[in-house]
């Protein structure tokens, strides 16, 4: 009888729905830069933001791009994109959302002293045709635009106007950052309070424009550095959900009843990359460059046992790959995916056709604390190489050591990470990677691996608008790439995250962003 | 007494110079922010420019010139970072570092001083000679494998204690304190035992160590044969001899607990001042180091200065050698 009157009790707290708020608290492995989306051009810090705030257009969770804060758009001519706004959408202290905050944000975006401004690059100048309708100029045809969007949030006008935040937090002037603690979105969910390194509470947002696929009342953002700390903390019960979980443990968090692993693997490519100038920086061959012969390359390429790479180093977790990006990239091509063959007696042979038999030393420069188990297939594709008859010198450091020589060039080998973000196109690999240097192009050809007709290629896709005469042109790029083996490409790398059975359901995509406002709680 | 003391304040300002120069000296070599600053989208123009803002393309004696003529006067600039003011940044982390430097302190105190008094008296029973082995273990185990155990067993295993942060916080002006929430408190328990483990055995064994030396002195003796409980003797008159050296070294090694919280920190995910410290490696965020090295060793600068002029004071000796010139001699 007792029993019976307290479960009405608890069904009848449950419907006024007080007792029964969601909360999901999530345990980050790191904090975010700050709340202003324009102060750190970080893939994870724009991640969380995304919560609070949103941009023109959104991706699904199937990376797709779908309208967001802008209901359609057309070209108006090759560099004018004309967007017609959603109506009748509030930021969080209730002010509309007009073209007005629209031109604010851009303007504020791509000032000079943001650090955001890279993310859209082609920039040239907004419109205000009506309050629900901006025309947004480019340099010249740039088929991007949308990917970059994506990335570009919007903020309210009158409220930057109120606390001088219409420019971005600038050391150099003395601007003080209201908007490092304050934000005011459109998004699904509002910052309720913020206690960097310790806190960040998230409430839903009531009043959000879309109908909300996700029941949560709060999250609750916590970031947690040690690896090992996080695990407790998820075995422990004190957070529900980690985007971030430890390879190496998760054979015990799935051991766990209560604790479900999901695990696939990211946009980011990895892949080693050759210095090609005309001499090796750390070499017994003084007078030439070996890598310089595609079948000294070749060699190096058919060395590699990229299944024992797979089992040992990546715990059977990575995916191997022949293309340098993920299938989820336009420009992904599955004929290119396809591997050389592991063959360490053709590999001997061609570095002997070469002029090498009894093999060469060089420097490999990899990092400590960048790519998901990188020490570790560092060292095993060493091992390999040397087995080979080559003589690689494994230079293993932090990244904050061994990324400034990496700029300068001082390496032979490095392995690398690509991941294509935030644009999600292979453009970005294409242009700031392959691309010779010069002008904005090839800002990460570190090691002069540029090619000619590659260079022309990436150009042409740069100002075409139609995909589907542009991504034949990436492709074709990335074709010539593989053929030269430019580069040896290794796996897209593995990422997991761990939910606890209060979670019924998220959505998982390979950029790793964790997609709260697709998430249902029980 | 005014030479000395104003040879103590150059001497310790001679220190911070050093350590500012240091910390400056280490930053250079420690990478390049920009890299990491910006996302892989970033042109080259954006790099330079990024560069030019943060100052990183002046000339090395320019650089430093500036940081020590900003931070003579509390100015460390801005992270390069999250784009706030360091000072500010580390303002705000101040008072959970302190805070659990205040209860690693308070347990080294309450657990040493009567484990050692008990190991002093009964130095041939077995457990006083129990626990001289276990303070062995305490001083070689290194912090973070203890407080990794600790987070299995009580938060894992027992559910008992949360695993990490700092709980609810209350904020009374510009300082937040957990000492006034349950969560709070509740959550300073295990890395507060973490972070005091070190400090508890040294407690003990230099209580110890005074508590031997005293109980074999004459007054000790006469005080026996005057019939006193042992009680009395032990506690009144033996212990009270001790504590001058206790106090002395609790106060000096605040500095080395404010330092070394950076361990506990991490694993705890405390948010004080070495956590930020580690954050600011991570991303190359050189004012931030520089600050948190300068803040710490002034910490140390000013607590040894102190323990050295409270000294002076007291033995008027060393006051007369540092007039002849000669306290270095000491």
């Amino acid at each position: 009888m007792k029993t019976r009157w307290l479960l009405a009790a608890a069904a009848a707290l449950a419907l006024t729905g007080v007792a029964d708020a969601k909360t999901l608290k999530w345990g980050a492995s790191r904090e975010i830069a700050s709340l202003d989306p324009y102060s750190f051009g970080e893939t994870f810090t724009l991640s969380v933001l995304n919560h609070v705030y949103e941009g023109l257009v959104r991706y699904t969770g199937d990376l797709k791009i779908e309208p967001a804060l802008a209901e359609s758009w057309e070209t108006v001519s090759p560099t004018v994109w004309r967007f017609k706004l959603r109506k009748g959408v509030k930021f969080h202290n209730g002010d509309p959302f007009t073209a007005d905050d629209v031109i604010a944000s851009l303007t504020r975006v791509t000032d000079d002293d943001s650090p955001l401004k890279g993310n859209l690059p082609a920039y040239k100048g907004a419109k205000k045709i009506d309050d629900y309708t901006v025309d947004i100029e480019v340099n010249g045809p740039y088929p991007l635009l949308l990917n970059d969007l994506t990335n570009i949030y919007i903020l309210d006008k009158k409220w930057m106007e109120a606390n001088n935040a219409l420019k971005p937090t600038d050391s150099g002037k003395g601007v003080k950052g209201y908007a490092t603690d304050n934000a005011n979105g459109t998004g699904p969910f509002a910052i309720e309070s913020r206690r960097a390194d310790s806190k960040t509470v998230f409430v839903a947002n009531k009043d959000w424009w879309d109908k909300p696929k996700h029941n949560i009342d709060r999250i609750e953002f916590t970031p947690i550095t040690s690896a090992s700390t996080r695990v407790a903390a998820m075995l422990s019960g004190e957070i529900d959900f980690t985007n971030v979980a430890p390879l190496q443990d998760l054979p015990r968090l799935s051991a766990s009843s209560d604790i479900k692993v999901l695990q696939t693997n990211e946009l980011r490519s990895v892949f080693f990359a050759f210095n090609l100038k005309n001499a090796l920086y750390e070499s017994d061959v003084k007078d030439k460059n070996p890598f310089k012969d595609i079948r000294v390359r070749e060699a190096l390429y058919r060395a590699i046992d990229i299944d024992a790479v797979q089992k040992r180093a990546m715990r059977g977790l990575s995916r191997n790959t022949g293309a340098l990006v993920a299938p989820a990239i336009p420009g992904y091509e599955p004929s290119q995916d396809e591997r050389l063959p592991f063959d360490l007696d053709g590999a001997k042979k061609l570095l002997a056709a070469a002029g090498y038999p009894n093999g060469f030393s060089f420097q490999m420069n990899c990092q400590s604390d960048s790519l998901v188990n990188e020490e570790e297939f560092c060292q095993a594709v060493a091992s390999m190489w040397s087995r080979a008859g080559l003589k690689p010198n494994l230079s293993m450091g932090p990244r904050s050591q061994q990324t400034p020589k990496r700029v300068k060039g001082d390496f032979d080998v490095i392995s690398f990470g690509w991941a294509n973000e935030p644009m999600i196109d292979a453009y970005s690999l294409l242009v700031q990677v392959v691309r010779s240097k010069s002008g904005s192009g090839g800002v990460f050809n570190w090691g002069e691996w540029g090619d000619a007709k590659i260079d022309a290629l990436v150009d042409k896709a740069g100002v075409e608008l139609d995909n589907k005469k542009r991504i034949p042109m990436m492709a074709e790029a990335l074709a010539i790439a593989k053929k030269e083996h430019l580069f040896i490409p290794l796996h897209q790398q593995p990422m997991a995250w761990a939910m606890r059975n209060t979670i019924a359901s998220t959505v998982q995509a390979s950029d790793n962003k964790p997609r709260l406002w697709l998430t249902v709680m029980k | 007494m005014p030479v000395f003391l104003l040879k103590r304040l150059l001497n310790a300002a001679g220190v911070m110079l050093a350590v500012a120069f240091l910390a400056f000296l280490i930053f250079r070599f420690v990478g390049d922010p920009v890299e990491l600053m910006l996302n892989e989208q970033a042109s080259q123009a954006q790099r330079d420019e990024l560069r030019e803002r943060l100052g990183l393309n002046k000339g090395f004696v320019m650089q430093f010139a500036t940081f020590v003529g900003n931070a003579a006067r509390g100015d460390f600039g801005i992270s390069y970072r999250n784009q706030q003011e360091v000072f500010t940044l580390i303002a705000e982390r101040f008072p959970a570092t302190f805070e659990l430097v205040l209860v690693a302190t308070f347990l080294s105190l309450a657990v040493g001083i009567p484990l050692g008094v008990y190991t002093a008296i009964r130095r041939d029973s077995f457990p006083a000679k129990l626990l001289q082995f276990v303070s062995v273990l305490g001083v070689s185990l290194p912090s973070f494998a203890l407080g990794i155990l600790f987070i299995l067993l009580f938060s894992v295993t027992l559910r008992w204690l949360p695993a990490f942060g700092r709980g609810e916080v209350v904020q009374l002006g510009w300082w937040s304190t957990g000492f006034l929430t349950s969560s709070g408190r509740l959550a300073l328990i295990l890395p507060g035992i973490t972070l005091s483990l070190f400090q508890i055995t040294l407690v003990m064994r230099l209580v110890r160590a005074e508590m031997l030396e005293t109980l074999r002195a004459d007054f000790i003796r006469f005080a026996r044969a005057r019939g006193l409980p042992a009680r009395a003797v032990h506690f009144r008159h033996a212990l009270r001899n001790c504590l001058m050296p206790v106090i002395t070294v609790t106060g000096l090694q605040i500095g080395n607990l404010i330092a070394f919280a950076l361990v506990t920190e991490t694993v705890f995910q405390w948010p004080g001042m070495g956590m930020l410290f580690v954050q600011a490696v991570t991303f190359v965020d050189i004012p931030v180091m520089a600050a948190y090295l300068i803040v710490v060793s002034f910490i140390f600068v000013t607590l040894n200065t102190l323990v050295d002029l409270l000294y002076a004071f007291v033995d008027p000796r060393l006051r007369d050698d540092a007039i002849a010139g000669a306290a270095n001699a000491r």
